[in-house]
């Protein structure tokens, strides 16, 4: 872990403006932050370990408990609600087997629901990762996942 | 059918539907229409002063949402003899129903980065920061590749300038300028006491300019069509053309370009799908427009001013439901540090559903809309403060949908 | 001279300098605007929103601790709009806030509570929201509560704990709703960083961080006919007692304390000035041992420069932060911990009791003494040393709790022995004073002379500033003493963690050229200690410092090494600085807690 986040504060530097690139580059990494993850970023950069956590856990983006290989957030805004989110919510914990807010015992998937991503003229969509997919539809999710699953 | 009144544009979006930033070199084409586009080189030998009275002339106003005067802002910071200044391009994009800069920045981020340098040479500035929403990082590549071929466009013509990209991490209310500042530096976007304004002190406490994506085009679009073109567009007081995002109960959901001005009721007759009840005009933040009030709301600072999110709801929609997604989304975006705010929220939330459900009486309404009254003159920024205008507007004017 | 700005309020004239706030210019105009947020220790969070006044030309309303006047401004703070929205703002507070006044440590001592009563919140207007939120306690530290269902989320404690202390054990956590005040990981106080110097717990405006409390288990001690039970006051006590008692800041209580303390039926009150005495000797002597080892016998494993060791605080700091440098730290017990180790040996032999009967307790301006007596190096003399320890505040509920007239007591004297005291150990209570306590004896103990200053007064070393250096020419010493000819002993202090944090990264990158270091945890020292009276501020500290200075220019010892009972505790039990006995009893050693 030391090792992994030296590279990281050689690329982002030690001060203060360098701990939310680097802690993105770890959840890019490894989905979530560990207790270890936080405690080593806290120690390079010189800061409190309550200070990382109460940075990182401010940000929708930046997990603190552990997550899947590949993070589902489903949009839930309004629009998306009026276009059937609901329907392709059911149709992902049916496929995923799995509720909102769990992890997939093989640890690939966890399903999320998350605020407005910028395509209320396509809904309903979802974030795989940073990947957008939208005007979603039952089928289209369940190639999507297939897709994943590969 | 399309209404008299209502005025396509094409001035964000127009002339090079392009990638490319060649065309900001002298005598650079653009492609797709072969018509000669903004020198960046010739504006950097105009003087900085001359630049920002052109704008304010222009009476160009941000596109964020807030619709300050973009000249004004620029001029205060150009005004600080220190050395040390920054230029901000706020992609946080966070407000529900919008997505027009995920457009813009899609299709002419080229012109997005020269707004930004001419704002740059204008307030003496060396350093620029696009800070893109983390939901957009997927068109990071893409634009990392523009951005390095402006750069050396810059370069070419002997500027010195520089654009980097930071990503947000899923935090609506980093859209606040000064809660993006302090993301930028590292820490929680909890927004900052004003003043100092970021004009005097922004980014590492430092004179910065903050705007919205689509602001820094329209002022690369001011340079290349000169003032007079730019006024002839939108009414006194919402001088230019705005990019809006609409959605909802539409039959063309989508991205469109219009003059600034027009009448709701001709927005409606354009995009509506026959049934329309109601439009949110500028996102969760922003107010609810009833049928009835359709013909005499003006889209424009002098009505209902919008960062260009149209929400539809046609009569199938129970406004209820849209006003608990609006309130739930607040009470988790809300950075949480003061107390209208966090607290208002949740009681907001809590208290409209007790309504609805009988465990409060309706007059129960009425003490919430004090409560939001309050909000808006006691919250420390424009979230806790603008919580007030969905809900009231909602619950003025579709009462008995929150009751029964 | 700053440029002078004219504004109104309330229709009073007022004329401020450029850069003031307006909740500043308020005061000065003697128009009192409520606050939550606002210490003035801290920086401007401007968060609670209670501050709230109405400016002429605004659309909204205008956080007074946060706006700095501006020429002509109009300022209302009491019109209906302002009152509505304050009232709005409480009632939003207590709407989250668990209110259970009748059972709470804080109650009558409450700023929300001071506000709930002051703007007659009788009726729920707004839904209970306690039910929502999973609030927790956490009582796991000898030293700290923090109960975040009575958490307002003014943030105090964090600016405290980063600004003063820079520990930030405490920080902001999540957002919107689920904002929070937490630890790392949400762990326990008691498994974090955390020093207990108890700052943020002065500062909290509520019952969210509280000391622990240990009154009823020190009734129920008194009560049991079975216990002799013996009671320490720290300096710093004196000085501060009486504000929790009526008294203005900065009045000297000590013989009234006295008096107090007996009648609450303690067996025998004595005086951690004794063993701040006793420190100053071990102490001394540890420093010159260590300046001869590293100058005569050119021992370079000798670590210098020196630190004290007396605050706990300090210590569990260094222990997480600086662990490289534990070797620099005094041996010696704090003055509580030596009074305990001698309370259950020394004291038990001479009163004759066995120690077993014994319970010790103390009362010290400090939290972080709950930790320390808590370790478990601190059983030196087969028991707990101390069993336990009272803040200030904690004496002063007692005082109040046994319906005794404070004011009208007569002054009374400790008990002996361990109850005599000198002015040199009065100062401990002060930043820089057991520096100017050690120097004054190291100094004589090495040339036969009193320092040279004037009145024994080692001024360099006193005052607020965060961190102060002085430098003592040593010349004309005993011939035992000679390698010392000459030398100029460089000292630095530092109060306030954050102030410590800075010495000992000069210390640590070897940029620093002392030999011997004060620190103490709390801003001003143990005056400023975390379990002193609320409120602590600058201006309240600043008295607090005049009286303690005062205290010991008024006393007729005013050199450790002078006190009788010192000498006599020399003599009888514990031969010398550093023998066998005190090796046993008065030093310990320390942890690294990074591992
Ligand atoms: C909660 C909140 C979110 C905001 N989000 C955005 C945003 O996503 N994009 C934006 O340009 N401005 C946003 N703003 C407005 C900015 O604070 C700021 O006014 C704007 O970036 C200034 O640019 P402009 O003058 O070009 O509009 C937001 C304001 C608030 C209070
Ligand atoms: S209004 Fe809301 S978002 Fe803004 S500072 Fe207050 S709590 Fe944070
Ligand atoms: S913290 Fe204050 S208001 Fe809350 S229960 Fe305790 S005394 Fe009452
Ligand atoms: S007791 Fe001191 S170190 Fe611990 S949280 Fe409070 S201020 Fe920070
Ligand atoms: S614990 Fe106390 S000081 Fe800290 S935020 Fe809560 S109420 Fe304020
Ligand atoms: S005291 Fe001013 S906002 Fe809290």
């Amino acid at each position: 872990m030391k090792e992994n986040i030296e590279i990281l504060t050689k690329k982002f530097g030690r001060n203060r403006e360098a701990l939310i690139p680097i802690l993105q580059a770890i959840v890019e990494k490894n989905s979530y932050l560990s207790e270890e993850a936080m405690n080593e970023v806290a120690k390079q950069l010189d800061i409190s370990a309550a200070q990382v956590y109460g940075t990182a856990s401010f940000y929708s983006f930046l997990d603190t408990v552990p997550r899947g290989k590949n993070i589902i957030r489903v949009c839930k805004s309004i629009i998306a609600e009026m276009k059937g989110k609901k329907e392709i919510i059911k149709t992902l914990e049916n496929v995923l087997k799995i509720k909102v807010g769990e992890t997939t015992p093989d640890n690939m998937f966890t399903l999320l629901e998350t605020n407005d991503i910028g395509w209320s003229d396509q809904e309903p969509s979802m974030l795989i990762n940073d990947q957008p997919y939208t005007n979603l539809t039952s089928e289209k999710v369940i190639r999507i996942i297939n897709e994943y699953r590969k | 059918m399309s209404s008299q009144n209502l005025k396509k544009t094409d001035m964000i979006f127009g002339l090079c539907h392009t990638t490319d930033v060649e065309h900001l070199l002298p005598g650079g084409v653009c492609k797709t229409n072969e018509e000669k586009f903004v020198v960046l080189e010739e504006v950097i030998k105009k003087d900085p002063q001359d630049i920002i009275d052109d704008i304010i002339e222009s009476g160009l106003k941000g596109r964020g949402g807030a619709g300050f005067p973009t000249g004004l802002k620029w001029k205060f910071a150009s005004l600080s003899p220190e050395k040390e200044k920054y230029v901000i391009c706020n992609a946080d994009e966070g407000e529900p129903g919008t997505f027009k800069d995920r457009d813009i920045l899609l299709k002419v981020p080229a012109k997005v980065f020269a707004g930004m340098t001419m704002c740059g040479y204008c307030i003496n500035a060396k350093k620029g920061y696009l800070y893109l929403r983390g939901e957009y990082k997927f068109m990071l590549p893409e634009l990392r590749k523009v951005l390095d071929s402006f750069h050396e466009v810059i370069k070419k013509i002997g500027y010195d300038f520089h654009i980097d990209i930071l990503l947000g991490s899923g935090a609506y209310v980093c859209g606040e300028e000064t809660a993006l500042m302090e993301s930028m530096e590292g820490h929680r976007g909890e927004a900052r006491n004003k003043p100092p304004y970021p004009t005097v002190e922004g980014f590492r406490n430092k004179p910065t300019v903050i705007n919205n994506v689509e602001t820094f085009v329209n002022v690369t679009m001011i340079q290349k069509f000169g003032v007079a073109e730019f006024k002839k567009l939108g009414t006194q007081d919402s001088r230019g053309s705005k990019v809006f995002s609409v959605s909802g109960d539409t039959p063309k959901p989508g991205v469109y370009e219009l003059e600034l001005g027009m009448k709701l009721s001709d927005f409606v007759d354009e995009y509506g799908d026959g049934d329309t009840k109601a439009v949110q005009v500028g996102g969760a933040s922003g107010f609810c427009v009833p049928r009835k009030k359709f013909n005499e709301t003006i889209i424009g600072f002098e009505g209902i001013p919008t960062g260009g999110s149209m929400m539809l709801f046609n009569s199938s929609r129970s406004m209820y439901n849209v006003l608990t997604n609006y309130l739930e989304f607040f009470a988790e975006e809300s950075c949480g540090q003061c107390t209208p705010c966090r607290v208002g929220c949740q009681q907001l939330i809590r208290g409209i559903r007790a309504v609805k459900c009988g465990q409060k009486s309706p007059d129960y309404l009425d003490a919430l809309l004090k409560l939001t009254a309050s909000m808006k003159l006691t919250a420390k920024c424009g979230l806790g403060q603008s919580v007030a205008n969905s809900f009231s507007s909602i619950v003025s004017n579709f009462t008995e949908e929150m009751i029964y | 001279m700053k440029e002078m700005i004219n504004l109104k309020i309330d229709d009073i004239n007022v004329s401020v300098e450029a850069g003031t706030t307006i909740l500043e210019a308020a005061k000065k105009a003697n128009v009192r605007i409520p606050t939550l947020c606002y210490h003035p220790d801290l920086c401007i969070a401007g968060n609670c929103r209670i501050c709230m006044v109405e400016v002429e030309g605004s659309l909204t309303l205008t956080a007074a601790c946060a706006m700095p006047v501006s020429e002509n401004m109009v300022i209302h703070t009491n019109s209906l709009k302002v009152r509505t929205a304050r009232k709005h703002n409480i009632e939003l507070l207590l709407s989250e806030h668990n209110s259970e006044c009748t059972k709470c440590y804080k109650n009558g001592n409450c700023e929300l509570q001071d506000l709930a009563a002051e703007y007659k919140i009788t009726n729920e207007t707004f839904i209970d929201l306690v039910p929502f939120h999973n609030y927790t306690i956490d009582h796991y530290s000898p030293a700290i509560i923090k109960d975040d269902s009575k958490c307002i989320r003014c943030q105090r404690c964090v600016r405290t704990c980063e600004e003063l202390q820079s520990v930030s054990a405490l920080g902001v956590a999540y957002k919107g709703e689920h904002m929070k005040i937490s630890t790392f990981m949400e762990k326990s106080m008691f498994d974090v960083v955390c020093t207990n110097c108890g700052q943020c717990v002065n500062r909290c405006p509520v019952g969210a961080l509280v000391e622990k409390n240990y009154i009823d288990q020190v009734w129920d001690a008194i009560y049991d006919p079975s216990k002799h039970v013996v009671l320490q006051t720290a300096p710093a006590v004196r000085i501060a007692l009486g504000e929790d008692l009526g008294y203005d800041p900065g009045e000297i209580v000590t013989g009234k304390m006295v008096a107090a303390i007996k009648k609450l039926g303690i067996d025998s009150v004595l005086d951690t000035d004794f063993t701040a005495d006793l420190t100053i000797m071990e102490e001394g002597t540890e420093l010159l041992t260590r300046l001869k080892k590293a100058l005569v016998d050119k021992d370079s494993s000798v670590a210098l420069p020196m630190m004290t060791s007396c605050s706990p605080g300090w210590i569990k700091f260094i222990e997480h932060q600086f662990p490289q440098l534990l070797p620099n730290l005094s041996t010696c017990k704090s003055p509580q911990q030596m009074f305990g180790a001698l309370a259950k040996t020394y004291y038990a032999q001479k009163r004759n009791i066995d120690p077993a009967d014994i319970v010790s307790v103390s009362v010290m301006p400090c939290t972080a003494k709950k930790f320390e007596a808590d370790r478990p190096e601190m059983r030196s003399s087969g028991y707990k040393d101390v069993d336990y320890v009272l803040t200030t505040r904690e004496l002063a509920v007692m005082i109040k709790q046994a319906g005794i007239d404070f004011e009208s007591l007569k002054e009374e004297k400790y008990d002996s022995i361990m109850g005599q005291s000198t002015g040199a150990a009065v100062i401990f209570g002060a930043t820089g004073g057991v520096m100017e306590a050690a120097l004054r004896t190291a100094y004589e103990l090495v040339t036969g002379r009193e320092v040279p200053f004037d009145g024994l007064n080692i001024t360099p070393v006193r005052g607020m500033e965060g961190v102060k250096e002085a430098s003592v020419k040593i010349e004309g010493t005993l011939p035992e003493w000679k390698f010392l000819e000459g030398a100029i002993l460089n000292t630095a202090i530092a109060h306030g963690l954050v102030n410590a944090k800075k010495v000992m990264e000069l210390v640590d990158s070897g940029k620093a050229n002392y030999h011997f270091i004060e620190i103490m945890a709390c801003p001003g020292g143990c005056l400023g200690g975390g379990g002193q009276p609320i409120p602590t501020n600058m201006e309240i500290r600043m008295k607090r410092n005049k009286a303690i200075y005062q205290e010991d220019a008024g006393m007729p010892i005013r050199k450790s090494h002078e006190n009788p009972e010192i000498a006599l505790i020399y003599k009888e039990f514990l031969e010398k600085p550093l023998g066998h006995t005190s090796h046993k009893l008065l030093h310990t050693t320390y942890i690294d807690r990074t591992k």
